[in-house]
């Protein structure tokens, strides 16, 4: 067992990323066959799934910018709805490419907003990103209120919503790679077909804008961890008077790097206005909230925080694209993963207490599963939070946020 | 003395200017008048009826806010009043119409209910943050998800008036348990309300909560060791403060006021938790704290302030300037008084610290540096 973990460890992020997906797949597959619910890693959850991650993914990656360069960012969601504005309307105007851009340098304004008051002129972290939470909708609102009403082909533009956007965004499948995954995932063998809805997820009907966010992992990778940008970066957000003892200039540095986080979380807001070809007030439903806590989840680097954002987004996606009866399986699911967690506790002589409480949780949730017939809705909505809560509950020990982040920083200070 | 009073309402005053320009900009570039939107805002909020809503509003705002501010006064940020509230209302409402006891034992009653919900509710993050050293940010965010999907969970399956088949809303509150109105006993005065118009009888719980908010935290050993948690958590736990007994019991009273703010409306105009009800008050909560720097009397200028502001708003559509010119106006006052705060505090921190050489720069008064946002200390991991 031992051996297992410490060669697991000395894996890179993304063969851990592979191998402990790879591992969850098999394991979700035998819960589908025992529970009877196939739908829970069909190829149409999956698509579904990749595509609720996109904005939380692009969200997250912005928290990410922001919060390696040590300022934190629970303004993302303010920042996203202003994406979703300026979306709405550079794509009004010119079509859904230009509304991605658009939604990008919405969002760059709240994010130069954040960086004004948290770095210019040291302002509470926490107390600026509330502050441009309420002003984005405010804004939008009075936006729209001024420009989309009575626009639009069918007058359709009003104080909440603005006019469509009249092309849509392409999608692309690979030709004979997705029907070929497609015939195989149908066939609901036992994990080959999982396997081949993963993949097919991948190369079928997706969206042009969905790609480019998730080509946005390997480049922030890239970005962060492979040029001297990153590096500076980074460095500000671990220790800004080091860094700037070596001549980096701090302020600038997290003025950049707050601006991208909020171009990033711009993107995620128009990845929805451009899915729906429409801006709504209330679009973005907390996504930059959930992307704080994938990035919370992923402990601040882009692969886990990917994967956090994938996992929210499969328990959101189940409940939306087939129903609530395979959350239900998913109890069963999730009650084995405690109970196996639980069993590795008592074995690696872990805290006798903890194991206990995660024999209690899978016990109750063994006994809901066994006395529900179907999950009501609202159970349903509340699974992805509750997921985070626990999951945050029980990694908190091992998480690492950058050690500057949430303390304004004055230039020339000591420390 | 004049001094202490111009430092005082220095930051105010930027904020206040540089918002009003702002709006004004926005309504001369959408091509309105701002002088026209200043009259009509102005005669619409001077009426006794539009006084009377603006109190009325105000009381559960400032309720809220207070529980906000108690938080923030020790850098604990609880985002998640949002939850305490909303959950407090629903089981409060539907817990009063299930027994029934003489008028004021009934209010006591509903009202405690309302607290305890909001506390217990607030009470998950404390532990987390105690025994787990979660993030009480994340955590009360997540909270208020899972509250809201709870309270509807709750509301269909066990609170729901059930004469009533696709309604999704609790039983009225019965008369026993709603606040009386104050309209009588202000008439004893000789003053004359107009028809329709309602003073709640929330208003003198919304003040008696303020005078013991400050009682508590600048006339108690409570308090003391709160403010101290918040300026250094270091020199308090050196000084003997337990930290963790302190972050139970602060974010127990912030949700507990949370949940008595919930009773303010439930208890007056809106007598049922339905999706009419006013949820969307501790988010703005959230920023009245802020605007009165966690202040009990600036909290009620800013409660007041914002309401009043909202309230006259409405006096703008007649003239079809837009109301949501009020948004951008009371969004720019909150982020430049934030930072115009922040700015004025660093300059009468080196101030202070020029006349006094060497001494201990600190000592109440309301010119208190804030807690919040402090550069030294204790700013949230």
């Amino acid at each position: 067992m031992n051996t297992l973990t410490a060669r697991f460890l000395t894996l890179n992020s993304w063969q851990r990323a592979l191998v402990a997906g790879a591992l969850g797949l098999f394991a979700l597959s035998i819960t589908r066959i025992v529970a009877g619910a196939d739908d829970l890693t069909s190829g149409n959850t999956l698509i579904a799934t990749l595509a609720t991650a996109a904005p939380i993914i692009a969200v997250a990656l912005g928290g990410l910018f922001s919060e390696r360069s040590g300022v934190a960012n629970i303004g993302l969601e303010g920042m996203m709805v202003l994406g979703t504005w300026f979306a709405a309307f550079a794509g009004w105007q010119w079509g859904p490419w230009a509304a991605l851009a658009g939604g990008a340098f919405g969002g760059m304004l709240g994010g130069l907003m954040h960086a004004l008051a948290t770095v210019t002129f040291g302002v509470d972290q926490i107390v600026s990103g509330v502050a441009i939470n309420f002003i984005a909708p405010g804004v939008a609102r009075f936006l729209s209120s001024e420009i989309f009403v009575g626009e639009g082909a069918n007058k359709e533009g009003t104080i909440s919503s603005s006019p469509n956007i009249t092309d849509a965004m392409g999608r692309f499948s690979v030709p004979g790679l997705a029907d070929g995954l497609k015939s195989i995932d149908d066939k609901r063998w036992f994990f080959v077909s999982d396997v081949a809805g993963v993949l097919r997820a991948f190369v079928d009907q997706m969206a042009w804008s969905t790609l480019i966010i998730l080509l946005l992992i390997p480049i922030s990778i890239y970005v962060l961890w492979r040029t001297p940008f990153g590096l500076r970066l980074r460095s500000v957000g671990e220790k800004p008077s080091a860094a700037e003892s070596l001549g980096v200039g701090v302020y600038r540095l997290k003025y950049i790097s707050v601006a991208i986080s909020g171009a990033l979380a711009g993107l995620g807001g128009a990845w929805l206005v451009v899915n729906v070809r429409q801006y709504g007030e209330g679009q973005t439903a907390g996504r930059g909230f959930l992307g704080l806590a994938a990035l919370i989840f992923g402990n601040w680097q882009p692969i886990g925080v990917a994967l956090g954002a994938l996992l929210f987004s499969y328990g959101i996606s189940l409940q939306q694209a087939v129903g609530t009866k395979p959350i239900k399986a998913l109890y069963l699911f999730i009650a084995a993963a405690f109970l196996g967690l639980c069993l590795f506790m008592v074995f690696g002589r872990k805290s006798k207490r903890g194991a206990l409480m995660l024999a209690v949780v899978a016990g109750g949730l063994y006994a809901y599963y066994l006395n529900t017939d179907e999950v009501a809705s609202q159970i349903v909505y509340m699974t992805p939070y509750i997921i985070v809560l626990v999951v945050i509950t029980f990694a908190s020990s091992r998480s690492r946020p950058p050690a500057a982040v949430g303390i304004p920083w004055r230039r020339g200070q000591s420390g | 003395m004049i001094k202490r009073i111009s430092s005082v309402l220095l930051a105010p005053a930027i904020a206040i200017l540089t918002s009003v320009i702002v709006a004004s900009l926005a309504l001369i570039v959408s091509g309105h008048s701002p002088l026209a939107a200043l009259r009509a805002m102005i005669e619409y909020v001077a009426t006794t009826d539009s006084l009377v809503t603006i109190l009325n509003r105000a009381a559960p705002l400032y309720v809220v806010a207070l529980g906000v501010a108690i938080g923030f006064k020790m850098n604990l940020f609880n985002i998640g009043a949002d939850g305490q509230y909303r959950l407090a209302a629903l089981i409060a409402a539907g817990a009063s119409s299930a027994f029934s006891l003489p008028r004021v034992l009934h209010i006591t009653a509903v009202i405690l209910i309302a607290i305890i919900v909001g506390a217990l509710w607030a009470l998950i993050p404390g532990v987390l943050k105690v025994t787990r050293n979660v993030n009480e940010v994340i955590s009360t965010i997540m909270l208020n998800y899972v509250a809201t999907g709870l309270s509807a969970y709750l509301l269909v399956n066990y609170l729901r008036n059930e004469s009533l088949p696709n309604v999704a809303e609790t039983k009225t509150v019965p008369e026993s348990a709603q606040l009386p109105s104050l309209n009588g006993f202000i008439e004893n005065f000789g003053f004359h309300f107009p028809r329709l118009t309602v003073l709640n009888g929330f208003l003198p719980i919304a003040i008696l909560v303020g005078i013991l908010f400050y009682l508590l935290i600048w006339r108690t050993r409570f308090g003391f060791d709160l403010r101290i948690t918040g300026a250094s958590p270091a020199a308090a736990r050196s000084s003997g403060v337990s930290p963790k007994g302190m972050i139970i019991k602060t974010i127990m009273i912030s949700g507990g006021l949370a949940g008595l703010a919930a009773t303010g409306f439930l208890l007056t105009d809106f007598t049922k938790y339905n999706e009419t009800f006013p949820l969307g008050l501790p988010f703005t909560g959230i920023a009245v704290a802020l605007l009165g720097r966690n202040h009990p009397g600036g909290i009620a200028v800013a409660a007041f302030a914002w309401m009043g502001i909202e309230q006259a708003s409405r006096g703008l559509l007649p003239e079809k300037i837009p109301p949501e010119i009020s948004k951008i106006l009371l969004g720019t006052l909150l982020i430049s008084s934030v930072i115009s705060f922040e700015v004025v505090r660093r300059r009468n921190l080196t101030q202070t610290i020029k006349q006094a050489a060497g001494a201990i720069p600190g000592g109440r008064s309301s010119s208190d540096p804030p807690h919040v946002g402090s550069t030294s200390a204790g700013a949230p991991a």
